[in-house]
């Protein structure tokens, strides 16, 4: 088995108009076996910046506090917040210092940036940054994500819509995926308001 | 953790977790993780007026396609650009380094950037890790010595070419040049040349595809044509749609609404004076 299928994780972001979903499943494994069914993956760095991070829980939490710890001092000396663009550009290169002996984490970046344009991005373990329009997806059930988002996807979907789609691809994906599963987290970020919800799915 | 952040950060790469991995990967039995990769087409021709440098846009993790329209030409300076293959971390990497190496030197000479000090740049970093830094670029520009087109290989060697092709579609787009290249080419035909290559890389090599990214140089201006050719559009994009009949069960939904942002408005004078 692979390391990144160690704890197993489903990760996709999608971009609609002036609004974006991020989604994660909510198991935790230790290799075939459940530890935990409501395992947080989805992380807010601020109002407007949300931070996934797939593959080994470890280093997914250790990256989440150092990358919190960054923003904050970052927040501190300049009195604002990080653009999206910046913190992507942050994680890649807090992941390539690490090029021969890396953190084991696939990160999904999601945020409204200037004028509320949504910026979606992923990147894989060493930190090479994939800047996607439509949607990005990370973890054990990729595979699978990339057809359902591929067939599932439209341009311009409204909030209510995108949840629906984003809400749709993830269930569908991680049901054919033993590692990812056990429901779902999904966050719609639009300018005015963030709705979280938790999704029942199929708890096996 | 508080000490690399507030100190100048240390230069280079950090071998912290270099021990863990290895255990990780020898004692748990675990398989290491495989990369980005940009499988890849990237060409170059020098022809009467300077430089055209092509790539695909297509990355690769495995067999899978991560990236439908990535961007393989990256910037070097005002003067000079850079097509890289092989694992996309370090091409993207070791390009925005020299990149940054090369604005500072221009700042000191208050000169043009030469291309063959990025080609040094390039080289004797990449020979200082030995070829782990695995990435094989084709780097072209014009300065005023003239043009210039360089390949460099991930252990540091380099080659000064009329014309050059790197990646795993490499063979397939050399076998265009070698049949239809000549010196003297002028601009129209440098950009069809360059295109077909890329289009031969293409359709015929798997770990290339998608769209060709075409770079221009010549003597003071450089011209990038993003998706200069879009040989292959989606072919069955459905108008209706996706419709889904059964809505998603929701456990339960939280809303938070943001903070506002509050515009003070400043009272020239004293508000109070009448």
């Amino acid at each position: 088995m692979s390391i990144f299928e160690y704890n197993g994780s489903a990760l996709v972001a999608m971009v609609g108009k002036n609004c974006l979903a991020i989604a994660s499943d909510r198991r935790l494994g230790v290799q075939l076996q459940t530890v935990a069914t409501d395992f947080q993956r989805i992380f807010m760095i601020h109002d407007k910046l949300f931070l996934a991070l797939s593959a080994l829980a470890s280093d997914a939490q250790t990256l989440h506090q150092r990358l919190v710890f960054r923003h904050k001092l970052y927040h501190l000396r300049e009195e604002r917040d990080m653009k999206p663009e910046t913190f992507a550009s942050l994680v890649s290169a807090m992941l390539y210092e690490k090029r021969f002996g890396p953190y084991f984490c696939q990160p999904v970046i999601a945020g409204l940036g200037d004028d509320d344009k949504p910026f979606i991005c992923t990147m894989e373990s060493i930190g090479a940054k994939e800047l996607a329009k439509d949607f990005v997806v990370a973890g054990t059930a990729s595979e699978s994500l990339y057809g359902a988002c591929e067939s599932m996807f439209k341009p311009d979907m409204e909030a209510e819509e995108l949840f629906e789609t984003i809400s749709q691809a993830l269930l569908s994906s991680v049901d054919r995926d033993c590692l990812s599963g056990w429901g779902g987290y999904v966050y719609i970020v639009t300018p005015t308001e963030v709705t979280e919800r938790i999704l029942k799915g199929r708890m096996d | 953790m508080l000490s690399e952040a507030m100190d100048s950060p240390k230069l280079g790469f950090n071998f912290d977790l270099y021990t863990r991995n290895h255990m990780l990967l020898t004692k748990k039995g675990l398989k290491p993780p495989g990369y980005l990769k940009t499988g890849t087409t990237i060409v170059g021709l020098i022809f009467k007026n300077g430089v055209i440098l092509g790539a695909d846009t297509r990355a690769t993790a495995g067999s899978i396609v991560a990236d439908k329209n990535c961007e393989k030409i990256h910037d070097m300076a005002p003067n000079i650009s850079c097509c890289g293959a092989g694992t996309a971390a370090d091409t993207e990497a070791v390009t925005d380094n020299i990149n940054s190496q090369l604005k500072l030197h221009r700042y000191h000479t208050g000169r043009e950037s030469r291309v063959v000090t990025a080609l040094t740049l390039l080289k004797t970093h990449l020979f200082r890790y030995q070829g782990h830094v695995s990435a094989a670029l084709v780097l072209g520009g014009v300065d005023l010595t003239g043009p210039h087109l360089y390949t460099i290989y991930p252990h540091g060697s380099t080659d000064s070419l009329p014309f050059a092709t790197m990646g795993s579609g490499s063979l397939a787009a050399m076998a265009v040049f070698e049949s239809e290249f000549r010196e003297g080419l002028s601009r129209e035909e440098g950009i069809n040349l360059v295109t077909k290559a890329i289009c031969s890389g293409i359709f015929n090599d798997l770990g290339s595809g998608s769209n060709v990214d075409i770079c221009v140089i010549e003597k003071g201006k450089k011209e990038y044509l993003r998706n200069h050719l879009t040989p292959n559009p989606r072919t069955y994009i459905s108008s209706k749609g996706y419709s889904f009949s059964k809505k998603t069960e929701v456990l339960h939904a939280k809303v938070t609404p943001l903070k506002e942002l509050v515009n003070v408005v400043e009272v020239v004078g004293d508000a109070m004076e009448e």
